[in-house]
């Protein structure tokens, strides 16, 4: 998939950088506009949409293989780079202000308070367990990297699922009754993952070839 | 009549002018609310030293923290008969219909009875208590609310001796709730106290805040009041309540028994499951506070459960 010459980017490329920073700019035009959860209580609403925009994008990662093995489009591999980064820089965002909201205590940085946060309750813990997951991905996610680990990398890049995993335990834990919307993210996850097992990924690959060879006979016999 | 409204001493938007609202952000919601909230002519009273002394005393609660501006009490509640988004409720609750409303009180009483909501606000004098309340969520507002004590309510139907608990149920009332279609949750909203919290002093049936009558999004036309307790306790827009003898099932004791209680008294040393009680977010302020014991009112309350082991009964 390597385009060696030049760096031109395929569209698809482009509206994925665009994309990934459309929820900070979202993020930044509501504060301009004063909306009411930001003015009110920003460190809970910023915190939501950090962690929303993680977990979209590590979906949208995690969609990327299986979306070429079941339509063959080969375009799609290029995103998962960056569209891995992006959620873990919204990731690192999340976990920021998450320990601004939580450390600050009575005007002073209280590390007691933001150590208790983030490992006496596991929800907290799960999302922490991701993003220190996803940190070896992503300093290793450039072309030396992946050179010097060789087989490795590879092997090292497929705790992405556990991430992704941790994401959604993360999302499931912290929601107060209604887990509707976490469940969504699980059930995709299952989708995406299923369709990575090697006789799964074989059967998809297999009927689409024989699909594309019926239509390409029948039109050719017209 | 003694009941002063605040907003015939504190002029909200004098209050808001005069507020230091969130460092930097602040700044916007403090001049959208001036702007929003008063015509030229008033803004020139602002600037009267004289008028802005008297109200200092009156902008504070007991504890010299200072009152939650109108604007943000009124735009960001829990109200999840409307719907979960705490800033999504005043704007689906605005044409919500509170007028006529009636409120029944029965149960283990000899005098049970049905109250108009107006026959209510003739019959009893409204007080102002200026409360501070502290969501589960760990984040608390200071409300200056506009009602009447609970006991005095409670005295009129005169409960029998055997009535131990006091249940409260919300009206159910779909076609205006539309969390209310929902089946997520069992409604309708239920709550309760046990007889002597009830009879408290503290404990208020609120008619309204900032010296006007309740906005929808807030409970109209009637709500609890439990400022020891958290927020969840303080059951909104009432149609009746009953005298029992055993302990009410709220509806959020059945929805997550491991996370809500019965007593939900605001407690910094046990934690809900999934995070801290030992500070929160005081709305409009940078960094957290420490949360107090019984939020602050252990002198009223504190007796109350001096037998009891609150770590078991949360």
């Amino acid at each position: 998939m390597a385009k060696r010459k030049g760096t031109s980017w395929t569209p698809l490329q482009i509206i994925t950088h665009l994309g990934a920073w459309f929820p900070l700019l979202w993020l930044a035009w509501d504060f301009w506009q004063g909306q009411t959860a930001l003015l009110i209580n920003p460190f809970q609403e910023v915190t939501f949409r950090t962690g929303k925009a993680a977990i979209i994008l590590l979906m949208l990662c995690l969609a990327c293989t299986p979306v070429h093995t079941v339509f063959g489009f080969n375009q799609v591999l290029a995103l998962r780079k960056p569209l891995g980064n992006y959620a873990f820089m919204y990731g690192v965002l999340h976990f920021l202000i998450f320990i601004v909201d939580n450390g600050l205590v009575s005007n002073s940085l209280n590390l007691m308070a933001v150590y208790e946060a983030t490992f006496e309750k596991r929800f907290a813990f799960a999302g922490f367990a991701a993003l220190m997951i996803m940190l070896p991905l992503a300093l290793t996610s450039n072309q030396w990297a992946m050179r010097t680990l060789r087989k490795n990398w590879k092997r090292l890049h497929r705790l992405v699922y556990l991430a992704g995993l941790l994401v959604v335990i993360h999302f499931v834990w912290l929601v107060k009754s209604d887990i509707r919307e976490p469940l969504l993210y699980g059930a995709l996850l299952v989708l995406l993952l299923v369709l990575r097992i090697p006789s799964v990924k074989k059967y998809v690959i297999n009927t689409r070839r024989q699909l594309v060879e019926r239509t390409q006979a029948r039109t050719s016999e017209a | 009549m003694n009941d002063i409204k605040s907003s015939e001493i504190t002029p909200e938007h004098i209050y808001m002018s005069r507020r230091k609202f969130m460092v930097g952000i602040g700044a916007l919601v403090t001049s959208a609310a001036v702007l929003s909230a008063c015509g030229p002519q008033e803004m020139a009273s602002a600037s009267s030293s004289e008028v802005e002394e008297a109200q200092a005393a009156t902008q504070t609660d007991e504890l010299g923290d200072t009152l939650t501006p109108f604007e943000v009490v009124t735009s960001y509640n829990n109200y999840y008969e409307f719907t979960v988004s705490k800033e999504g409720v005043a704007g689906l609750a605005k044409d919500f219909s509170s007028s006529p409303w009636q409120v029944e009180v029965g149960g283990l009483v000899n005098k049970p009875q049905t109250f108009d909501l107006d026959d209510l606000r003739q019959k009893f004098t409204r007080e102002e208590r200026i409360y501070r309340l502290r969501c589960v969520e760990a984040w608390s507002m200071v409300i200056p609310w506009l009602g009447i004590p609970l006991a005095q309510l409670l005295k009129e139907v005169e409960p029998t001796s055997r009535a131990k608990y006091v249940r409260f149920e919300t009206i159910h009332a779909p076609e205006q709730m539309p969390g209310q279609r929902s089946d997520w949750y069992n409604w309708p909203y239920i709550e309760g106290l046990r007889l002597d919290e009830a009879m408290n002093d503290l404990t208020l049936m609120a008619t309204g805040l900032y010296g006007k009558d309740l906005p929808p999004q807030n409970g109209a036309p009637l709500r609890l009041v439990v400022p020891w307790k958290y927020g969840f306790k303080s059951i909104k827009a009432i149609v009746k309540i009953d005298l029992v003898e055993e302990m009410p099932v709220s509806l959020w004791m059945a929805a997550a028994p491991n996370e809500y209680g019965f007593y939900a008294n605001v407690n910094p040393e046990v934690a809900h499951p999934r995070w801290s009680q030992a500070t929160e977010r005081r709305i409009g302020e940078f960094g957290r506070r420490n949360t107090l014991p019984f939020n602050g009112y252990s002198e009223q309350v504190a007796h109350l459960y001096k037998d009891m082991d609150l770590r078991v009964n949360y």
